[in-house]
């Protein structure tokens, strides 16, 4: 792999640029490997990359049924943050967090990480209550954050309306490390990097069957024909209860539409990340000037990654409240993704019913932003049968009453 | 945008109108069941890619509880039918037969397979 570089740049500016090479290779499955990832997003990749690095595995598979990238990944809205109440969430996001500080370096690939601050807004008494608690929580977990006054949070963001018609801003917790990333190129790095150690990234194919001997996984039967292996890592998302049944045990998971907007480019207005869970509406600002905008989940299982109409105007018409100058932007695009989502809002990463077979899913409507930590985690995981930032996640916690519960310390957006 | 019919009222109710509840007909496992029983209906849930049986509500009209059987693949609904009942009318089944031959859904399954 040639790397990228300033020098690189200048030298392939005096050729046309004719010498860059292809990012990652596209070979065709072989017919054994060690470990066979299934999902090329942000997640499985991840996965895939830490296996090599950290446990030099390399002879892996990560195989995708669409293009790389093309799910979830590739339909966020790129937030990065930790600031989580409960200690194993803490743990593991902020583990992500810091990998995304250096993973520009780390894999030869600017991922525009941009810790520009996010504030979660809040405008209940309740939830003074809740993000006061959370920072306090924080504190003790070594993640840095702050309850800052209503003042202080107009002082960041001048075109915040701190009077709004139903839900007034009474302060917010501020997390000054948090921030975003260019979603694709996330998953660009790390497959660069997997290919680059020699694993093979096998796109266009889909994951038809899940073979098992004698209690173990033996293999996975695809489009592109069956291909062995010793271990599997399922990492969905969405398509997590699908993968299970054909592997032949059921996950405590639902499916549901989440949906996104950017709108028009305009200049620069907001340099940091705003979340007001109460009215239900997050929005930062693009590099390219778009204001990116999130909003809530639908009530009922879907698998279209199109969601409602009616969850937009809800979406828009917090964002119009919290910060009046929206109102006069025109949407550019929406779109949907199908997040999944378990019963206390908390990952799965865990060994399951089927010997070597591992899942990495439930990351709900919070995936990107762990993408590093989840991958490192998981690897750690798949290749010594244990680690310590998994362990809380496991899919025995609901036998056991240990919930993650984190449906009640987040809120709704997640 | 979703419709339902709410079989109670007759209404054509679109989403903003209903609420969604889950999985249909879960058979309750309470006192003397044993540890696995209890955690499957407590936590495990359906979450098929395709034909789906759900409770709604029909929140801002009648209020009453019922029963949809939905696809989740394209959204499709094949009919909804009331909640005083354990498993689906055999007239739900048969719709769903007529488009997705050989369905399954948990314990049930297309009839003319």
């Amino acid at each position: 792999m040639k790397r990228y570089s300033a020098f690189a740049v200048a030298r392939e500016a005096l050729r046309y640029h004719t010498g860059w090479e292809r990012a990652w290779r596209s070979p065709e499955p072989k017919r054994h490997y060690d470990v066979v990832i299934v999902g090329a997003g942000g997640h499985g990749l991840a996965t895939a990359y830490y296996l090599g690095k950290n446990y030099g595995i390399t002879n892996v598979a990560i195989v995708e049924k669409g293009w790389l990238g093309g799910g979830n990944t590739g339909r966020n809205t790129t937030i990065i943050r930790s600031n989580y109440l409960q200690d194993p969430s803490a743990a593991i996001y902020e583990k992500a967090r810091s990998l995304y500080e250096t993973m520009s370096q780390d894999l030869n690939y600017n991922v525009m990480f941009s810790p520009r601050g996010v504030i979660m807004l809040a405008q209940t008494e309740h939830e003074i209550r809740g993000y006061k608690r959370t920072a306090h929580a924080n504190a003790l977990q070594g993640v840095q954050t702050e309850w800052i006054s209503p003042e202080r949070v107009k002082e960041i963001v001048p075109i915040i309306n701190l009077h709004g018609p139903r839900y007034p801003v009474l302060g917010g917790l501020w997390q000054e490390r948090g921030g975003t990333a260019r979603h694709d190129a996330v998953a660009w790095a790390y497959a660069r990097a997997c290919s680059d150690m020699g694993m093979d990234i096998i796109q266009k194919c889909e994951v038809t069957g899940v073979r098992t001997e004698g209690g173990r996984v033996a293999g996975v039967d695809t489009t592109k024909g069956a291909i062995d292996c010793d271990k599997i890592g399922m990492i969905v998302a969405g398509n997590a209860s699908v993968l299970s049944e054909m592997a032949g045990f059921r996950l405590p998971m639902e499916s549901v539409a989440l949906q996104a907007m950017v709108s028009e480019p305009i200049k620069p207005c907001m340099d940091v990340v705003v979340m007001a869970n109460t009215v239900h509406g997050y929005m930062s600002q693009s590099d390219k000037g778009e204001m990116v905008i999130g909003g809530g989940t639908d009530g009922f299982n879907n698998y279209t990654q199109r969601g409602s109409f009616h969850h937009i105007e809800e979406t828009v018409r917090a964002l119009c409240e919290t910060f009046p100058m929206v109102s006069r932007l025109k949407m550019l695009r929406q779109w949907g993704g199908i997040v999944d989502v378990t019963g206390d809002r908390s990952p799965l990463i865990s060994k399951t019913p089927v010997g070597n077979c591992f899942v990495n899913c439930g990351w709900g409507t919070g995936g990107f932003k762990s993408i590093p930590g989840s991958g490192w985690a998981m690897a750690e995981l798949m290749a010594t049968g244990h680690s310590p930032l998994t362990e809380e996640f496991s899919m025995n916690r609901f036998k056991e009453g240990k919930f993650i519960d984190e449906s009640v310390a987040a809120g709704v957006a997640h | 945008m979703l419709i339902l019919e709410c079989p109670y009222c007759g209404v054509k109710a679109e989403e903003t109108e209903l609420a969604a509840g889950g999985e249909a007909h879960l058979k309750r496992f309470g006192p003397g069941s044993n540890d696995d029983e209890f955690h499957d209906y407590l936590f495990m849930r359906e979450n098929p890619k395709g034909v789906h049986f759900e409770r709604w509500r029909h929140a801002n009209g009648c209020g009453k509880w019922f029963h949809a059987a939905r696809c989740t693949m394209t959204l499709e609904v094949f009919g909804t039918y009331s909640a005083q009942t354990t498993e689906p009318p055999q007239e739900i089944k048969d719709k769903i037969s007529a488009k997705r031959p050989g369905w399954t859904w948990r314990e049930f399954t297309d009839g003319q397979k």
